[in-house]
């Protein structure tokens, strides 16, 4: 039997930058994880899959991370996806050190 | 040293420009990630989780200063300013943009380097001990044989595709300090009957499943060495297991089949194969051997070293933990720890790669290594400019008189970097060598090996550290087990399990526990770590780990 649907963010790695980005609603690339688009129905992840693999110029290794809605946006429940949104624990690199400079 | 040939100069360039069109090609759209994978992968490029990997090869782990003032010159142009080296001798730069890349591979061609074969299922950077060439206790230096290993292997036709990738390492000493045993293949330097040649094993390795290499023949004359290194890989690239990536490793294929069965093939393809070999090989290889010959060194007078440690304690302390005796009497070989308390394990700024490239021209005969624990070496330096040394490497942070005590710690990159790993190993790292700071225990401790890894792949090493750590994710938390009794040189041996994984915040007093437990039962300060727990058993061990949980799970 299929397993239940739990709630997504569909989520790669930006071809020029490497770095970790997120489908929005509006169908744009965020590097925000609260900014993506919170998807709570397997179809839709499954369509919006299909967009983000058509886009190879943008994104690389399109996959659908677990999810929950938090108080501004969808939040990562699992660490792997937390430490994406964040960047390295040894230095202040990655995305915590870009919002930082914001 | 080795300087690159024409023909060497004219292959990187030419893979050089290969690449940057194939970037090129793949930014305006007509390769597909699924064409350029493969591509930038033979380059060395990888997708991690944060960003791009160039993983650079350093051949034999040898490095002209030239050469580390070029990867710090990378370092902060093209990255944020620092570099990772890793266990295999390699250089990882964490945040390049792939626009960069090929500028940044023309860098390293001006100073003949590159990052060929070092991704891949092919034979990887060949690696080798790290005080080559100095060590009081080799034969001869390894490095011609490896230089000789890396011109069969580069490129080699047949090699490009196997099963999986393949790593050699070459040693020349009675004490192994290659790791030679958990290595696909491992060539040691011999002598028998006052001629040299080698003694191979296969089928060592870690990962999934580790395995200690076997002897396949204890001896080969040296003029036998390609030939028998191919008839090998060949074997495996025929019989090996292309229909289970964990099982494809030569490691595997050593088991299923039994090392007599392994000797039977490989001798019948020796056979085949041999006169292949028109014997020009061990032109280049004398060639190679004028090559590696070592520097006219000075002759300074020793004795303002000894002036200078009897007034200087943390000299002396430096001088004891870091640096090795060498095989000239007024020399001695240099470890540079890049293991500072509390900072990442392997790590060196691009400012630290330009001193220790300069300290390296004024005191070090120009030439580095990096050894397989992550540190730089300068393998020869006269006694009586150790003091000067140590005062520069002091200023900037790289005198930590640390080499092979507890904070001298091997870690993979983890779950900070690592698109595979399952959890982290860095920050991990870290804690412990803060801790043992803390509670200034590291010299009472003396030798000990922790090593760590993110995953199961194993590439921190932990299933040959005395005491191991592997992180994991148990239910979406990260959860680190723990092995014991782990050995990489001669005496190699693959670690225990302890028993159910500890939290990340549990791991580090964990440790602690472990080498409290070690000076209380060690039999007198010159027992090791190891030896205490090969002398006693993992039993108290494991009730420090778990208290009386540990005896009703052994009930
Ligand atoms: C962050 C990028 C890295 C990636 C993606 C990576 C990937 C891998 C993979 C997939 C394996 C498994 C091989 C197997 O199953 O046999 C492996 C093993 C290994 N890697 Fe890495 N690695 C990385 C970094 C490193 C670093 C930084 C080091 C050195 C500190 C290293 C050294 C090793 C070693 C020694 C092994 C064990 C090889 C053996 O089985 O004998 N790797 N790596
Ligand atoms: S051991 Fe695992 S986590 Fe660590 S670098 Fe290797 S593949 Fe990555």
């Amino acid at each position: 039997m299929a397993r239940k649907f739990t709630p997504k963010v569909l989520t790669a790695n930006d071809l020029m930058e490497g770095d970790v980005i997120y489908l929005a609603a509006d169908g744009s690339w965020v590097r925000d994880h609260a900014q993506a688009e919170f998807i709570e129905d397997e179809t839709i992840a499954e369509m919006r899959m299909l967009v983000a693999q058509g886009q190879p110029e943008i994104a690389v290794g399109p996959y659908l991370a677990d999810a929950k809605m938090g108080e501004n946006g969808p939040e990562p429940t699992h660490f792997r996806e937390a430490f994406r949104t964040r960047g390295p624990s040894n230095y202040f690199h990655g995305k915590q050190a870009e919002t930082a400079s914001q | 040293m080795y300087t690159y040939s024409d023909f060497d100069e004219a292959f990187v360039r030419e893979r050089c420009k290969q690449f940057r069109a194939q970037v090129a090609r793949r930014i305006d759209g007509s390769l597909t990630e699924d064409e350029f994978k493969p591509l930038r992968l033979m380059n060395g490029v990888y997708l991690q989780l944060h960003a791009y990997m160039l993983r650079i090869a350093i051949p034999y782990g040898t490095l002209r200063s030239d050469q580390m003032r070029q990867l710090g010159m990378i370092a902060d142009r093209f990255d944020k300013g620092y570099g990772h080296f890793t266990t295999r001798q390699n250089i990882q730069f964490n945040w390049p943009k792939l626009k960069d890349i090929p500028d940044i591979l023309d860098a390293l061609a001006d100073v003949q380097m590159h990052a060929i074969q070092t991704s891949g299922n092919t034979i990887r950077n060949t690696t080798v001990d790290h005080f080559a060439g100095a060590a009081t206790d080799e034969i001869a230096d390894p490095r011609p044989t490896a230089e000789l290993i890396r011109q069969w292997s580069t490129d080699h036709p047949e090699f490009q595709f196997m099963p999986r990738k393949f790593k050699i390492a070459v040693g020349a000493s009675t004490h192994d300090r290659a790791a030679l045993k958990v290595h696909d293949l491992a060539v040691e330097l011999v002598e028998q009957d006052g001629q040299q040649g080698y003694r191979i094993l296969v089928g060592g390795g870690l990962g999934r499943t580790p395995m200690i290499g076997q002897v396949i023949t204890d001896f080969i004359p040296k003029a036998d060495l390609l030939p028998y290194l191919e008839a090998v890989v060949s074997t495996w690239n025929i019989i090996g297991r292309r229909d289970n990536k964990y099982k494809a490793r030569i490691k595997i294929t050593v088991f299923e089949n039994g090392i007599e069965k392994m000797r039977e093939l490989v001798n019948e393809e020796f056979a085949k194969i041999r006169a292949k070999f028109s014997g020009y090989d061990q032109k280049v290889l004398a060639d190679l051997e004028r090559q590696f010959a070592p520097p006219a060194f000075k002759n300074t007078d020793p004795s303002s070293l000894e002036a200078a440690v009897a007034v200087d304690p943390a000299l002396a302390r430096w001088v004891n933990r870091n640096t090795n005796a060498h095989k000239v009497e007024n020399h001695l070989s240099v470890v540079i720890s890049l293991k500072e308390h509390g900072k990442t394990p392997g790590d060196a700024t691009g400012e630290q790669m330009r001193l220790m490239a300069d300290l390296a021209d004024q005191y070090g005969y120009g030439e580095l290594r990096i050894s397989h624990e992550q540190n730089v070496i300068l393998p020869h330096v006269a006694k009586g400019d150790i003091p000067a040394l140590f005062t520069a490497l002091a200023k900037a942070g790289l005198a930590t008189a640390n080499a092979g005590l507890t904070s001298d710690i091997i870690a993979c990159p983890g779950m900070d970097y690592c698109a595979l790993a399952t959890a982290r190993s860095i920050p991990v790292a870290e804690q412990i060598a803060l801790r043992v700071k803390e509670l200034d225990l590291e010299d009472e401790i003396g030798l000990m090996k922790i090593k760590i890894s993110g995953c199961i792949n194993a590439c921190g090493h932990h299933h040959v550290g005395h005491i191991g750590i592997l992180g994991l994710d148990r239910a979406g938390v990260e959860n680190y087990q723990i092995t014991l009794g782990g050995d990489a040189t001669e005496t190699a041996a693959i670690g225990e399990r302890t028993g159910p994984g500890f939290a990340y915040d549990e791991v580090v007093p964990a440790v602690e526990r472990l080498l409290k437990t070690y000076l209380e039962k060690r039999n007198s300060t010159d027992e090791t770590f190891l030896a205490a727990y090969r002398r006693l058993g993992a039993e108290p061990f494991k009730e420090a780990l778990y208290g009386d949980a540990a005896k009703k799970n052994a009930a």
